[in-house]
């Protein structure tokens, strides 16, 4: 019996500071949030201010803001590209590195190393290679003087911004993914390649019939992470555009790549409308949720079909 | 035969020039950051006439008043080692009794900081401002713009993580082992403490690299928490707030990124085998 109350004395007191942290950091803001985004809400602490319950009116005026509109099919966009372009360049880098190459080791981490550094300090750089040295490079190489054109800076267009998001992206995001095709690839029995050889299978069909249906299980993860990171993007878009270039969306000028992260924050904090801005973070959160199961469980089932 | 040879060697050439284009945007990084202002935006791809520029451009960041590089990274250090090491103790603790408690109650609570995991970060961040702005009201604590502050919180947004990896490896321990202890007469604080916790390292060094990279690197929060302008800033607020006041002087943003990178790239070279197990197991996990 007393073993019992000592027991449970632990297990409270092991718990005490992660429950207590947990409930004051996530917990109470996060219903915080959400009441909020039902009220009229407000960051300057004036005088004789009262909150007031607004039903669903941010939820209305968000949703019918063009720039909030835009910033969610600029984030979609560039969502599908980055998951496409990361994951299909860590795939490939992955195999590459898996084969006998001489260098593999140093490749892995070379290819690697970006992901160490945060997505704000890449901005910079990528925005400096962007700005300055293509149009060096135009200068110098003939051929290419094209880039020299300063209507051709990469990022002075939209479309080539959203371009440009994606290759930083993949140039941070692609190695770290690459490692875990590469945990997933070296898990497969060489004993199945050696069999396949013997039935006369060629490079491609071994790769189409044993690596694939292999590594599909870490085809969730990756999916997973790379959906989630790249739909919550925030650092590099900051560092690299800022938002720009400005577009224009139904008859409204606006930033041409603020994504959805942005798009909140810039609501909140540079048009002072928070509570507006904590409508747009509950959907962005209820998409977020949905977006990922509907995610996770197709490629469950892919998964198992093969 | 011969082909397949070929193609290997077109392969290893192919591989190489990705490998070198991939690590270019580090070398214009290093050459721009030994030039002065006018080369750098002059000749960006040319080799620097004067390597020795880039020591003058580390000594003026690092009295820059506007950067403050020293108490800037003294900042980034406290507040990582203090996360970690708090985020670690904590974590791993609740983790263990929550392996070992097979009450409904111990289960709930390890679903809901699960089902936590899918929370982003944007929906509680203004409202978090608002609340810690209320504890202070209240309580007189000050959690927003100092380094308690900041630690705290991340605590807060690591833990579900960190919980749910030191659960999944505890419960890989054989459960004989505490049962032996118990036997011999060991309390369940002095089991956590001698037997437990030493097993854990592996999964210790995982949490540790997992959440150290995200928490170094991190704008959001700190940009939130510690606000711009703060005397008390990290590494990355530090580069932002520096890039946004001396926007276009290549040469000294160029060089703080790179003072920023350093210390990353060291330890990175140090610890680099723990480091990629660690976010390989970190990811496999979740």
């Amino acid at each position: 019996m007393k073993k019992q109350k000592n027991s449970s004395f632990i297990f409270w007191l092991f718990l005490a500071p992660v429950l207590f942290t947990f409930i004051m950091v996530i917990i109470i803001p996060f219903f915080m949030g959400i009441f909020y985004s039902f009220t009229n809400w407000s960051s300057s602490a004036r005088a004789n201010f009262t909150l007031q319950w607004i039903g669903f009116t941010n939820f209305r005026t968000s949703l019918g803001d063009p720039t909030f509109l835009y910033s969610f099919l600029i984030t979609t966009l560039y969502t599908v590209l980055n998951v496409v372009v990361i994951n299909a360049t860590a795939l490939i880098l992955a195999l590459v590195v898996t084969s006998k190459l001489k260098l593999r080791n140093i490749y892995r981490v070379g290819f690697f190393i970006p992901n160490l550094i945060g997505g704000l300090v890449l901005g910079y750089i990528w925005q400096f290679i962007f700005n300055n040295a293509l149009p060096a490079i135009g200068n110098a190489i003939p051929l290419l003087s094209g880039l020299a054109n300063p209507e051709n800076l990469i990022l002075s267009k939209v479309g080539s911004s959203v371009a440009a998001l994606v290759i930083v992206g993949t140039w941070q995001y692609a190695g770290y993914i690459m490692m875990i095709y590469i945990a997933a690839i070296e898990g497969v029995p060489e004993s199945l390649f050696e069999a396949a050889t013997i039935d006369g299978a060629n490079e491609f069909q071994k790769f189409l019939k044993i690596t694939v249906p292999m590594v599909a299980q870490a085809f969730t993860i990756t999916m997973f992470l790379t959906l989630v990171q790249s739909f919550k993007q925030f650092d590099v878009n900051v560092s690299l555009t800022a938002g720009g270039p400005s577009a224009m969306f139904r008859n409204t000028p606006l930033f041409g790549t603020e994504l959805l992260s942005l798009n909140i924050y810039n609501t909140a904090f540079i048009k002072n409308m928070l509570a507006e801005g904590q409508a747009r973070a509950v959907i962005f959160f209820a998409v977020l949720v949905v977006v990922s199961v509907v995610q996770v469980t197709i490629n469950k089932k892919k998964e198992v079909e093969m | 035969m011969i082909e397949i040879k070929k193609n290997r060697s077109i392969l290893e050439i192919i591989t190489f020039m990705v490998f070198i284009l991939f690590l270019l945007p580090f070398f214009i990084l290093v050459i721009n950051s030994a030039k002065d202002s006018f080369s750098v935006t002059q000749y960006p791809m040319s080799l620097p006439e004067n390597w020795g520029m880039v020591f003058v451009n580390i000594k003026s960041i690092w009295t820059n008043p506007n950067i403050s590089y020293p108490s800037s990274f003294m900042t980034s250090i406290v507040v990582t080692v203090g996360s970690l090491v708090i985020i670690n103790i904590f974590s791993s603790q609740a983790a263990w009794v929550l392996v070992r408690n097979n009450s409904k109650i111990s289960k709930f609570i390890f679903l809901i900081f699960v089902a936590a995991m899918v929370i982003p970060f944007q929906i509680v961040m203004f409202p978090l401002l608002s609340w810690y702005r209320k504890i202070y009201e209240i309580t007189g604590i000050k959690l927003l713009r100092t380094h308690w502050g900041l630690i705290f919180s991340y605590l807060g947004f690591g833990l579900s993580l960190s919980i749910f990896m030191f659960h999944g490896f505890i419960k890989s321990i054989p459960y004989e082992l505490e049962e032996a202890a118990t036997i011999d007469g060991c309390r369940k604080d002095q089991i956590f403490y001698q037997i437990i916790s030493p097993l854990l390292s592996p999964i210790h060094a995982t949490v540790l690299i997992l959440n150290g990279i995200w928490i170094w690197n991190d704008y959001l929060l700190p940009l939130l928490i510690l606000g711009k302008g703060n005397r008390v800033q990290t590494i990355p607020l530090a580069v932002a707030n520096f890039a946004g006041a001396y926007v276009k002087q290549w040469d000294l943003i160029l060089t703080a990124i790179l003072m920023a990178i350093i210390p990353i790239i060291i330890f990175f070279l140090a610890a680099q085998k723990y480091i990629i197990k660690g976010m390989v197991a970190g990811s496999i996990k979740s």
